[in-house]
């Protein structure tokens, strides 16, 4: 199981650039997207969710956590089990004004320089020659056998942009599976693209379960970013930030 | 202070960039809302135009069933009494003497009264209203589409921005792209009864391609603007297609 190895081999300038605008977009959504999820701090299946509805999930991160400020509920139809309506009397903590205004300006960013990312690394084989592992060197054991000696002695695992098979299959799962479902369910969310591509709902099960997939998309997005963090520091922070950043 | 006659590479650069925007974006010639030399409203701007652009032209919010129909919180403002004696006095009248007002860039300027709302052909459509917040509910709503009236009142054709004004103080305003999308309408009707007071009686608007606080609630005058009118900046974006 070996790659071909290019002495020579540097982050391309496009390559840098592109993660670090990333990296600061991704910063800012994920600041924000925490704040408007205090906003509404419950999470649902389907098409519909609200405060009269029950949760899924419900999560203790602001004041507006089962707050219970609510009016007598009343019916709407006569019959059993009729859909209530109730007036909120709760001043809830909302903070959406500059936080979905902004989480949208670093969505914009992160979508545009993503694409242009993506659509760089195709053209030039940065994906095909860097991350796509050769069909002799992909198996599941030794993808876990590579998780396991990154637990035993995670120091011995840098080498520099020769990506080993357990880099080279997060980095695609991140680039290509993940980043594409956070972004497919955060427009599914528009009322706007949701009229003029339905699909783009219905492929998820609804509005509220695109939320609900937004949100876990994004956590996974969060926990890469803290191991990723953790094996840069692990396998000499200087060296991998002068890579990433000057690319020497 | 002299200005210089002298065209340096910025300005041409912003003056030819300007331009190409306009040609790029036709249908937003017309001036966008000011953005405050903010930042974040910058970035509203550009989702509007973006959705403007690039979104396929009126197509229908999705429609449900009555089975459908969800339970629906009142939030915001749940009774203008507290603001307005106005208000308070329609409301022990229950509306009978409640009339909207149309003026601006029309024709015809007047009132119509609840009754006059009602003689107009409605509409009935059970859709989902997408609150800012985060959550999201179904419920059928009746009412009168808002180009049934602003024709029957003889919108100019310089008319371009339709602006609301509540009971509870709220001003607001859409372009004529969502007025005269079919499922806008002026709202008296909801889940098969007259609209409650939480929900925004006598009238609110429906705006079903934008975020729910767009659909306002208690609405006593619509004015037809040629030019976006600034009611200021309340922190808020004013385009919420997203």
């Amino acid at each position: 199981m070996s790659h071909p190895v290019r002495s020579n081999s540097r982050h391309a300038r496009w390559v840098r650039i592109s993660h670090g605008v990333i990296t600061v977009s991704f910063l800012s959504l994920a600041v924000t997207g925490f704040y408007i999820l205090m906003v509404h701090p419950r999470l649902y299946w389907g098409e519909v969710g609200n405060d009269l509805t029950p949760a899924f999930i419900e999560l203790p991160i602001s004041r507006n956590y089962k707050h219970n400020g609510w009016d007598e509920k009343f019916a709407y139809f006569d019959t059993s089990g009729s859909p209530v309506s109730a007036s909120r009397t709760y001043d809830i903590f909302n903070e959406n004004g500059w936080g979905r205004s902004l989480h949208f300006l670093s969505a914009w960013v992160l979508v545009i320089t993503g694409s242009i990312y993506i659509g760089s690394g195709l053209i030039t084989r940065h994906f095909g020659k860097r991350m796509l592992p050769s069909a002799d060197s992909f198996s599941f054991r030794n993808l876990w056998r590579e998780f396991i000696d990154h637990l035993r002695s995670p120091r011995s695992m840098g080498n520099g942009t020769q990506y080993n098979l357990l880099q080279r299959i997060t980095y695609l799962g991140v680039i290509f599976v993940c980043m594409p479902v956070v972004v497919m369910t955060g427009l599914a969310m528009s009322p706007a693209v949701a009229a003029g591509f339905p699909i783009i709902v219905s492929m998820w099960g609804g509005t509220q379960s695109a939320r609900t997939i937004h949100f876990f998309a994004s956590i996974a997005v969060e926990l890469f970013l803290v191991v990723h963090l953790v094996m840069i520091i692990i396998t000499g922070f200087i060296q991998n930030m002068k890579a990433i950043v000057i690319g020497k | 202070m002299k200005k210089s006659a002298i065209i340096t590479r910025r300005q041409a650069l912003v003056t030819g960039l300007a331009g190409m925007g306009t040609l790029l974006f036709q249908q937003c010639s017309r001036p966008t809302p000011p953005n405050y030399g903010n930042i974040l409203r910058m970035g509203d701007n550009f989702t509007y135009i973006a959705q403007r652009t690039l979104l396929p032209g009126q197509s229908l919010a999705k429609e449900y069933r009555f089975a459908d129909i969800s339970s629906m919180p009142a939030t915001g403002t749940t009774n203008p009494a507290k603001y307005s004696e106005a208000y308070d006095q329609l409301q022990r009248n229950s509306f009978a003497d409640w009339q909207l007002r149309i003026e601006g860039s029309v024709d015809r300027p007047g009132s119509l009264s609840l009754d006059d709302l009602k003689k107009f052909i409605s509409r009935t459509q059970i859709t989902k209203h997408h609150c800012e917040e985060g959550w999201t509910a179904i419920a059928e709503w009746t009412g009168v589409p808002l180009s049934s009236v602003l024709q029957h009142a003889g919108i100019k054709a310089s008319g371009r921005f339709v602006n609301f004004h509540s009971y509870d103080g709220w001003i607001d305003s859409i372009d004529l792209y969502d007025a005269f999308h079919p499922q806008t309408i002026l709202a008296y009707g909801m889940n098969g009864k007259s609209l409650t007071v939480p929900h925004g009686a006598p009238v609110r608007l429906r705006i079903e391609k934008q975020i729910g606080f767009k659909s306002m609630k208690y609405i006593h005058k619509i004015e037809v603007t040629d030019e976006f009118v600034d009611h200021g900046d309340i922190g808020w974006a004013w385009y919420n297609g997203i």
